[in-house]
């Protein structure tokens, strides 16, 4: 944790953790913990008084349909976001790990998405399946689909869900292909005089020792799809139509604007500390697996 | 490494190029569109090939803007979104390169718990305390201004962790030469340490970059000025009204546009992307 | 120019382990002094606590006259060549060497002239612009020797200098180290734990064991004389034969002569294989076990007829019984074979039973 050789200056080391230290606790503790008081207070609807609730803030939300219905919503947007792109980027990194010519313009045609701001993810895909003026829309209805992600709730979903899979490709892919690349390759030849196929090689050697990597996009995902897609539903659905595309952190964000209840707000925020709280718990779990292993 | 034979090569060549038109089929678009005529797009009559108007919609989206949305030329939210990249990157790099020397380098009281801090952090992204933050810039009258997108933004836990994860593999004959040498707490830091760190600071510069041009949610919130909004914040913007008033080849211009710097990064510096990448996750 | 002085020398880490007991040992001007030791024994300790890198927790250093138990590492007039050389990486070899002379604010033409001179001296002179990583082992520990150099301190310290460096190189930096120390003739303080290298650099030997001195000393005076049985067996390949003096064996041979030592000590090469006895030497019966031919010399390993313990344990022991023994040539009796081998009088070394005490007969 700490080294042997070091300078005995005594003021020097509080001025040099000074300025992360003054933004930590005006901009990071200083909020999380007014989020943490508000959500025990009341106050009335003019904001005259406050009183002080216990828990009352978050039994209202949990007796509250919508908000369990968000948590839902969240949790599957997360796994279908995280299944999809997933899978898609380990074939891509299967097929560039192996040795072709030009593979490195492979990855580079591959990565660059990743730089993609998701507001303007949400742009990109919204014009080409725009009921109206999508040039893919187009194609759906001459399929005979009625596609219209503005007025029908799955189809905004799974909307949703491409366009944020799409833009984590690129992150997905790069990391399958560092984990493959780790792999010795004299192991895969071993298996190879073992008598083992491409196919059943891959299944029963390179995947169970590309686990660590798998676990931890999915922990990676996971907490992207919470947080990271908050830029592509706002540009393309609002969380509509209904409130079939509203995730947690968008459902925080709109009923915040609006200003109406200050201590459900709060419980909702604390609420979702807690989940990255255990997220990040998780993920640090497996990166000490990963150091012991 | 198995060799395979042809056939399976041509077909990871052939699932390759599927992957590719995938990921650039999108962006293919808002370019063809961005060179096209409004009512062409509008009545759903969009071409795939492009079209003839590519100086004169870029002219208008970087120094006019759109005519109804938002006014503001797109040259100004770039300038914006520019500002603001740099200053977190910067901002993060600076003040966690001298938190982590100070936390490896020195033994004071609190270090510990001041490191933890630092790294709880992590757990605390802007989501989770969206207003209680917004009502602190508020205070500070901040809002509108580069110091508020930028200020709020620029503690981190992953650089300090990164930094003091790369100071605690520099030997430590390093700083006993150095103190024999005669070189006290800031010329071993500027001297040996800084000089050091070179390459881990520009991949952490490529990702902090690229992070901070690309945010969205903070500068939705503390901006209301419309000379001051960044360029994600324009785009969205451009398309709230009517989808019969939205001009789609200028938003799809600042599309372009905002993917631009972000993107020519990640390819132009993509050793350091890597690395960045991989560092900043570990 | 300066002599350094320890006095009563103490270090306790704040855990209340004691790295260093008590060590006074005082080098003259421009002496080469080494601490020699197995690892762990505290000498590296030591060299740090000269160089200002360790505080000293009791006890006095004294480099030319003055007493720098306080003094910053900097200001102590000392250079230092670490056992990792710890060049910096980004600095040329030029400006490695000009570094410390910078921070001192010493003029860049003085500067330029000294690395320049250093180089010269060192073969370093083409390579001034490289980056450390582009020179092999050996060139790198000549540019940690130049930066130390260039500063013309009053005292050199080397912390195991040539550990990293393959057997060859080594034995050819060694004798480099020791003309230039004669040539600058500046006090030098080099810490090591290989006993040849030791041997051949030391003006001053010094043995430490468990954060003591063992003993103080000439080189040869230490091989010759050595104070305990730790330096017994820790100075010289392969080592001393120690064997208990209270062993039927051996006390009948030696008689009343031996007084209160509990211990004998031979040296391989002070064996000869004979049938004589010289008196008041000692002769044992041993069975062949092996045989090492390295061209002048063989070594024989052979086991005692009677099955004494051997006393002492020490750094590369043998097993107990065992017995080495050091013949020219390469003419050696065959494995199985049953030898006498005897050694005179003068040749014996005896100790206190604990081995902590020579006894001069």
């Amino acid at each position: 944790m700490q080294k042997q050789a070091i300078f005995q200056t005594k003021l020097l080391p509080y001025a040099l953790v000074a300025p992360q230290l003054a933004i930590v606790l005006i901009f990071f503790y200083w909020p999380a913990l007014q989020a943490v008081i508000q959500s025990f207070l009341l106050q009335d609807a003019f904001g005259l008084s406050t009183s002080f609730v216990w828990f009352e803030n978050y039994v209202d939300l949990f007796k509250d349909g919508a908000y369990f219905e968000a948590i839902v919503r969240t949790f599957f947007f997360s796994f279908a976001i995280a299944v999809s792109s997933l899978s898609f980027a380990l074939l891509l990194a299967v097929m560039a790990d192996k040795p072709l010519r030009g593979s490195m313009l492979y990855r580079t045609l591959l990565i660059w998405p990743y730089a993609v701001a998701p507001p303007v993810v949400g742009v990109l895909w919204i014009f080409m399946l725009h009921p109206s003026l999508g040039v893919l829309s187009r194609y759906l209805r001459d399929m005979g689909v009625d596609w219209n992600p503005l007025l029908n709730g799955n189809q905004a979903a799974s909307l949703i869900i491409l366009a944020a899979a799409w833009k984590q490709i690129s992150y997905n892919f790069l990391f399958f292909l560092a984990g493959l690349q780790s792999i010795p390759k004299s192991v895969l030849e071993a298996a190879a005089i073992d008598g083992a196929r491409p196919m059943r090689r891959f299944w029963t050697v390179t995947f169970p020792l590309l686990s660590p990597t798998i676990f931890f996009l999915l922990v990676v995902n996971i907490v992207y799809a919470f947080f990271d897609t908050f830029g592509i539903i706002d540009t393309m659905t609002r969380g509509g139509p209904g409130k079939s595309t509203e995730t947690l952190v968008y459902k925080v964000y709109t009923e915040g604007l609006l200003g109406g209840n200050l201590g459900s707000s709060a419980a909702q925020s604390v609420i979702l500390m807690i989940m990255v709280v255990a997220l990040t718990a998780i993920q640090f779990r497996f990166v000490e697996r990963k150091v012991t292993y | 490494m198995v060799e395979e034979e042809g056939f399976r090569r041509y077909v990871a060549h052939i699932i390759l190029w599927i992957g590719i038109a995938i990921v650039a089929f999108p962006v293919y678009i808002a370019i063809i569109a961005s060179t096209q005529e409004n009512a062409l797009i509008a009545n759903g009559q969009m071409s795939l090939l492009p079209g003839g108007h590519f100086f004169e919609v870029y002219y208008q989206t970087i120094f006019v803007g759109t005519t109804g949305s938002t006014r503001e030329p797109v040259g100004t939210m770039m300038l914006n979104s520019l500002v603001m990249a740099l200053m977190i990157a910067v901002g993060k790099i600076a003040i966690s390169i001298i938190s982590a020397y100070a936390i490896v380098y020195f033994r004071f009281p609190f270090r510990m718990p001041i490191f933890w801090l630092i790294f709880i952090t992590l757990m605390l992204p802007v989501e989770v305390r969206i207003y209680p933050t917004y009502k602190i810039v508020a205070d500070l009258h901040m809002l509108d201004s580069y110091a508020g997108l930028a200020l709020p933004l620029i503690a981190s836990a992953t650089a300090t962790l990164l930094f003091r994860q790369f100071f605690m593999t520099v030997p430590d004959e390093l700083l006993e030469a150095s103190r024999i040498d005669g070189a006290g707490p800031f010329r071993f830091f500027w001297d040996t340490l800084l000089p050091l760190s070179r390459t881990n600071m520009a991949a952490l510069f490529v990702i902090l970059f690229i992070l901070g041009w690309n945010q969205y949610l903070w500068p939705l919130l503390i901006t209301t000025r419309d000379d001051m909004q960044t360029i994600q914040i324009g785009i969205r913007k451009m398309i709230t009204t009517s989808d019969a008033l939205t001009e789609w080849p200028l938003v799809m211009a600042t599309a372009v546009l905002a993917m631009l710097p972000p993107v020519f990064v990640v390819v132009v510096m993509q050793k350091l992307f890597v690395r960045g990448l991989v560092e900043t996750e570990k | 120019m300066a002599n350094v002085t320890l006095r009563n020398v103490r270090k306790t880490y704040p855990g209340g382990f004691e790295a260093i007991k008590g060590v006074d040992v005082d080098v003259g001007d421009g002496q080469f002094c080494v601490l020699v030791g197995p690892s762990g024994c505290g000498k590296s300790t030591l060299l740090r606590m000269v160089a200002g890198l360790e505080t000293v927790t009791g006890g006095e250093i004294d480099i030319g006259g003055k007493i720098v138990n306080q003094v910053e590492p900097a200001d102590r007039d000392i250079a230092m060549v670490f056992q990792n050389y710890a060049l910096y990486p980004h600095m040329s070899v030029y400006n490695n060497m000009a570094y410390g002379l910078r921070n001192r604010g010493m003029k860049e033409d003085e500067i330029k002239s000294r690395v320049e001179e250093a180089a010269r001296v060192l073969e370093l002179s083409p390579m001034l612009e490289r980056k450390p990583r582009q020179l092999s082992g050996g060139q790198r520990q000549r540019v940690a020797m130049g930066r130390a150099i260039v500063r013309q301190p009053k005292v050199f310290l080397f912390d195991e200098p040539l550990s990293n460096l393959d057997a060859k190189l080594r034995i050819a930096m060694r004798v480099e180290i020791r003309k230039l120390q004669r040539r600058l003739n500046t006090t030098s303080i080099y810490v090591t734990h290989d006993q040849l290298e030791a041997m051949t650099l030391a003006d001053i030997l010094v043995v430490m064991n468990g954060g003591q001195v063992e003993q103080v000393g000439n080189p040869l005076a230490i091989y010759e004389k050595p104070a305990t049985t730790f330096v017994a067996s820790f100075i010289g390949a392969p080592p001393m034969n120690l064997m208990s003096a209270r062993a039927d064996e051996i006390k009948s041979q030696l008689g009343g002569s031996a007084g209160e030592a509990g211990i004998v000590g031979i040296r391989p090469e002070d064996f000869v294989i004979t049938a004589d006895s010289p008196a008041g030497g000692v002769t044992l019966p041993l069975t062949v076990e092996a045989i090492e031919r390295v061209g002048a010399e063989t070594f024989v390993y052979g086991a005692r007829a009677h099955d004494e313990q051997r006393v002492a344990a020490t750094p590369g022991e043998l097993p107990p019984g065992e017995i080495i023994v050091r013949i020219p040539g390469t003419a050696a009796p065959a494995i199985g074979e049953k030898i006498r081998v005897a050694a005179v009088r003068e040749k014996l070394h005896l100790f206190s039973g604990d081995g902590r005490k020579r006894i001069e007969a």
